[in-house]
C-alpha cells in the first residue's frame, strides 16, 4: 500500500482574488450593486445623468468659439444642419467678452494690476491659511490689503504709506504710554492718535510727499472697475474685515458691560433685521442725500462698508455660536490658570470656539461671495448686470445661458475652494480623537 | 461706526454749502468729464462694447453735450444706473443729465423735481405675438397669459387696456427682458408686451423674426428724453438746446460730413449760420463758445444720423422713423427755432 500520506513542504501560492472582487467590476459589485435596490438605483440615476448630458452636452458642444455676433453663430449652426432654438451654444460672446466678465471694464493695458494683485493674494494667504510656510511673509500679509487697494486704483504711492504709518504709530504710542502711565490709557492714545492722523493729516502728508518725491503709477476710477474683480474685492473685502470685526461683536455680546453689550446686540440685530438689498440702496441712494452734491464717495467704497457690516453681524451671530457650544468648564478653567480675560480669550477660548464655527464661517463666507451679485441692483457692473450690458448690445442680443453659464462656473471654482479648504481646516484641527 | 459717525457730522456741516455750490456748468467744466446717467444696458440705446466704450441712442446725447461744453465728445464719464437708482443718482448730483430711456411724465416732472429737455423718442407700449396665435389685433387677446415686467408703467397701462375693452387676461411676472425673451420663446406666455422699441429689438434677435409680428395696437405714450435737476435753468438750457441743435441740424441738412465745412464760414441759410455760430452770438447767450452746437453735431451727427446708426432700418433692430420722423416728413419731432 503506497504511502499517501502528503506533507506540503511550501505555501501554496496566492492566488489572485476572483474577478468579481477587485478592479473595476468589484467596485462596482460593492459600490453600484450591491443589492437588487441599490442595483434599482444605480441605473436610474445613471439614467437621469445620461437624460440630463444627453440635453446638455449636443447644446454645448458647438463649434462657435470664433464667432463675432449672434446671427453668425446661427450660420455656422445652420450650415451643419442644426436648427431651432437650441441647436447649439455661442460661445464666441465668451471669446470676445470673457476679459470684460473678468475685469470690467479695466483698461487692458493694465491686466498686470489686478493679475500681480490676484497672486500676491495666494502668496499673502499662504502663512494664514497653511502650515509650513514660512512666517515671514506675514510681513508681506500685513501689507497686503494697502499694496491692493494701491494695485488696483493706482495713483500715488503715499496715500497707502501714509495709512500704514497711522498704524505703525498707534503702535509705537501704544508702547511708549502703556510704558509710561497705564495700559489703559496706553490703549486709548493709540485709538485715537492714528484717527486724528487719518482723519486730517494722512492726506496733506500723502500729497506733501507726493510733491517732493513722486512715485505713483496711473490712477483708474472705480467705475472701470467691474466683473469677477469687483465681486472678488468686495466679497474679500467683505471677508477679511468680518471675521475681525463679528469676534468683536460676538464678544461684545456676551460681555458684562450693558452698554456696550447694548451696542453690540442692537448693531447686529439692526443689519440682520433688514435685507441686504435694503442696505445697499443705503449705500447708493441715502447717503448720497446726506452728503453734499459733487462730494461722492466713492460708490464702489459706500456698498463694501455696508456688505462688511452686513456680513460682520451675521458673523458674530456664527461665532457666538461657537463660544455658546464651549462648555462651561473651559472659562473656569482658564480662569482657575490665572488668565485675565484677553488671556483667556486667545488661548482658551477662541481657538476652540472658531474651531466649532468653521463650516458656520465659511458658509458666511460663500454666501456673502456670491452675495456680492446684488450690487448689479445698484448700477455696479457685477458679472451679472456686465452679461445684461453685454446682451445690450445688438451683436449679442438673445444670449442668455452662455453667459450664465460661464459665470456660473467661475462662482463655483471660487465657492468650491472655499468649502475644500475649510474641509481641510477641520481635519487639521480635529483634536476630538 | 466711528467713520459713519464722522461721515454725519461731515455731513451736516457741509450740506448747505454743498447746495450753493456754483452751477452745473462750472462744475463740469472743472470736472473736465460731463457725468452722464445711462442705463445698465439696453440694445441701442446704451451699450458698452467689448472694449468698454459706451455707444447707442440715448449715450449719443451724453456725447453730444459733452462736445457742446467741453469740447470732446469722449470726456463723458458714463454711471450705469437702473430702474431704481436713476432718479436719486441726478437728484443728489451723482449725474449731471440722465439720458437713460426715461419717460416724460407729470409726477416726474413736478413731483420728483426735475426738468425734462425735450423727447428725443417718442415710444409707446406694444405687444408681440407669434403668428401661429393667428391674431391681428389686441383686443382679440382675450385670455392670454402675457409677459410683462414687474413693477414698470407697463403693468398699469396692461390692466387699464384690458379693462377699457372688457378682456381677461392672465399675467406671467418676469424680471428682465432677457428673462422676458426665453420666456416668451419657450411658450410660456402667448403674448410679450413692452415698449414697442424694445419689443423691436427684442423680435430682432430671434432666429425666425418673421414668425412674430407686433400688433398694430400702442396702448400707452411714453416720450423718453433727456433730464437734468430743477433749479439749475442754465444747465437745463445747455442740454435742452443740445437737442434741439441736433433735431434742427436734421432739419437743415447739416450732418456730420458737412458740420465742419459749413462752420467754417457763414453759408447761405442764416439759419444754418445761427446754428453753427458763423452768425450771431447764439453761444454766449448759453455761456458756451460760438462752435457748441457744430461740435455737438460733429460728434455722431445730427438727429436723423443717430436714429440710422443706432436704432434705424439699416441696423438689426430695424425700427422705422414712425412718430420720430422729423416734422417736416410728417413725425413729431420739431425743434423750436435758433434765433
Amino acid at each position: 500500500m503506497a504511502d499517501l500520506s502528503f506533507v506540503r513542504t511550501e505555501l501554496v501560492p496566492q492566488k489572485t482574488p476572483p474577478a468579481s472582487e477587485v478592479g473595476v467590476i468589484g467596485w462596482m459589485r460593492a459600490n453600484l450593486f450591491s443589492s437588487i435596490g441599490n442595483s434599482i438605483l444605480t441605473l436610474l440615476t445613471l439614467y437621469c445623468i445620461y437624460l440630463v448630458l444627453a440635453s446638455i452636452l449636443p447644446w454645448a458642444i458647438s463649434p462657435t468659439w470664433g464667432a463675432a455676433s449672434l446671427t453668425e453663430c446661427r450660420g455656422i449652426l445652420h450650415e451643419l444642419g442644426r436648427e431651432g432654438h437650441f441647436s447649439g451654444a455661442c460661445w464666441g460672446v465668451i471669446r470676445d467678452r470673457w476679459t470684460q466678465l473678468l475685469f470690467g471694464f479695466y483698461p487692458s493695458e493694465l491686466y498686470w494690476r489686478p493679475i500681480l494683485a490676484f497672486i500676491l493674494l495666494g502668496v499673502a494667504l499662504a502663512p494664514v491659511l497653511f502650515d509650513g510656510v514660512t512666517k515671514k511673509l506675514l510681513l508681506l500679509t500685513a501689507v497686503y490689503p494697502f499694496l491692493c487697494f494701491w494695485l488696483i486704483w493706482g495713483g500715488s504711492i503715499w496715500l497707502p504709506i501714509s495709512i500704514i504709518l497711522g498704524f505703525v504709530f498707534a503702535i509705537v504710542i501704544y508702547g511708549i504710554v502703556s510704558k509710561a502711565t497705564s495700559t489703559l490709557l496706553g490703549a486709548i492714545v493709540a485709538i485715537v492718535t492714528p484717527i486724528i492722523w487719518w482723519l486730517f493729516l494722512a492726506a496733506p502728508f500723502g500729497n506733501l510727499m507726493q510733491s517732493f518725491i513722486p512715485l505713483g503709477i496711473e490712477a483708474v476710477q472705480s467705475d472701470k472697475i467691474g466683473g469677477f474683480m469687483l465681486a472678488i474685492l468686495i466679497g474679500l473685502t467683505g471677508i477679511f474685515l468680518s471675521l475681525p470685526m463679528g469676534i468683536v461683536l460676538a464678544l461684545g455680546r456676551q460681555s458684562d458691560l450693558p452698554i456696550l453689550k447694548g451696542v453690540c446686540v442692537a448693531f447686529i440685530e439692526f443689519i440682520r433685521g433688514v435685507p441686504l438689498i435694503t442696505l445697499l440702496f443705503v449705500a447708493s441712494t441715502l447717503l448720497n442725500y446726506f452728503l453734499p452734491p459733487g462730494t461722492s464717495f466713492d460708490l464702489v467704497l459706500r456698498v463694501m462698508i455696508m456688505v462688511t457690516l452686513f456680513a460682520a453681524a451675521y458673523m458674530a451671530e456664527v461665532v457666538r455660536g461657537g463660544l455658546a457650544a464651549l462648555p462651561k468648564g473651559q472659562y473656569e478653567a482658564a480662569d482657575s490658570l490665572g488668565l485675565d480675560y484677553w488671556q483667556a480669550q486667545r488661548l482658551i477660548i477662541m481657538p476652540q470656539a472658531l474651531k466649532i464655527s468653521i463650516p458656520g464661517i465659511v458658509s458666511t463666507f460663500i454666501g456673502l461671495f456670491k452675495d456680492t451679485t446684488l450690487v448689479g441692483i445698484v448700477g455696479l457692473l457685477d458679472p451679472l448686470a456686465l452679461s445684461t450690458n453685454i446682451r445690450a448690445d445688438m451683436a449679442w442680443n438673445g444670449i442668455l445661458w452662455e453667459l450664465y453659464g460661464f459665470i456660473a462656473l467661475i462662482f463655483f471654482i471660487f465657492c468650491f475652494a472655499m468649502s475644500r479648504y475649510s474641509m481641510y481646516l477641520e481635519r487639521k484641527l480635529a483634536t476630538g480623537h | 461706526m466711528k467713520k459713519s459717525a464722522f461721515l454725519g457730522t461731515l455731513t451736516a456741516a457741509t450740506i448747505s454749502a454743498g447746495f450753493a455750490a456754483a452751477g452745473t456748468l462750472d462744475d463740469v467744466k472743472a470736472a473736465g468729464e460731463l457725468k452722464c446717467g445711462v442705463s445698465t444696458g439696453l440694445v441701442g440705446f446704451a451699450a458698452a462694447d467689448a472694449n468698454g466704450v459706451w455707444n447707442g441712442f440715448d449715450v449719443a446725447v451724453c456725447r453730444a453735450v459733452a462736445a457742446a461744453v467741453l469740447g470732446d465728445g469722449s470726456k463723458v464719464k458714463f454711471v450705469p444706473t437702473t430702474g431704481k437708482t436713476r432718479f436719486t443718482a441726478l437728484a443728489s448730483g451723482e449725474v449731471d443729465v440722465l439720458a437713460r430711456n426715461t419717460t416724460w411724465t407729470f409726477s416726474r416732472d413736478v413731483d420728483l423735481k426735475f426738468e425734462f429737455v425735450g423727447v428725443n423718442y417718442y415710444d409707446g407700449q406694444g405687444f408681440m405675438v407669434p403668428n401661429a396665435l393667428g391674431v391681428s389685433s389686441a383686443k382679440e387677446l382675450d385670455g392670454a397669459t402675457v409677459c410683462i415686467q414687474t413693477g414698470t408703467t407697463t403693468e398699469l397701462n396692461l390692466a387699464d387696456f384690458f379693462r377699457a375693452n372688457n378682456i381677461s387676461y392672465e399675467p406671467v411676472p418676469i424680471e428682465t427682458n432677457a428673462e422676458a425673451q426665453a420666456q416668451y420663446l419657450s411658450g410660456a406666455c402667448d403674448v410679450y408686451t413692452t415698449d414697442a422699441s424694445g419689443l423691436a429689438a427684442t423680435r430682432a434677435t430671434f432666429e425666425n423674426p418673421a414668425d412674430h409680428s407686433v400688433l398694430p395696437e400702442i396702448v400707452s405714450k411714453e416720450p423718453l428724453g433727456p433730464l437734468v435737476r430743477h433749479g439749475d435753468n442754465q444747465w437745463g438750457d445747455i442740454v435742452r438746446w443740445t437737442l434741439n441743435a441736433l433735431i434742427t441740424a436734421e432739419e437743415l441738412g447739416v450732418t456730420s460730413a458737412n458740420v465742419a465745412k459749413s462752420s467754417m464760414e457763414a453759408g447761405g441759410n442764416p439759419e444754418v449760420n445761427r446754428l453753427l455760430g458763423t452768425e450771431g452770438d447764439l453761444g454766449a447767450m448759453l455761456g458756451l463758445d460760438k462752435d457748441w452746437a457744430s461740435r455737438a453735431i460733429a460728434v455722431s451727427g445730427n438727429y436723423g444720423e443717430i436714429f440710422e446708426k443706432n436704432i434705424g432700418e439699416k441696423t438689426a433692430i430695424g425700427i422705422a422713423r414712425g412718430l420720430n420722423a422729423a416734422w417736416t416728413d410728417g413725425g413729431l419731432i420739431y425743434s423750436p427755432p435758433f434765433r
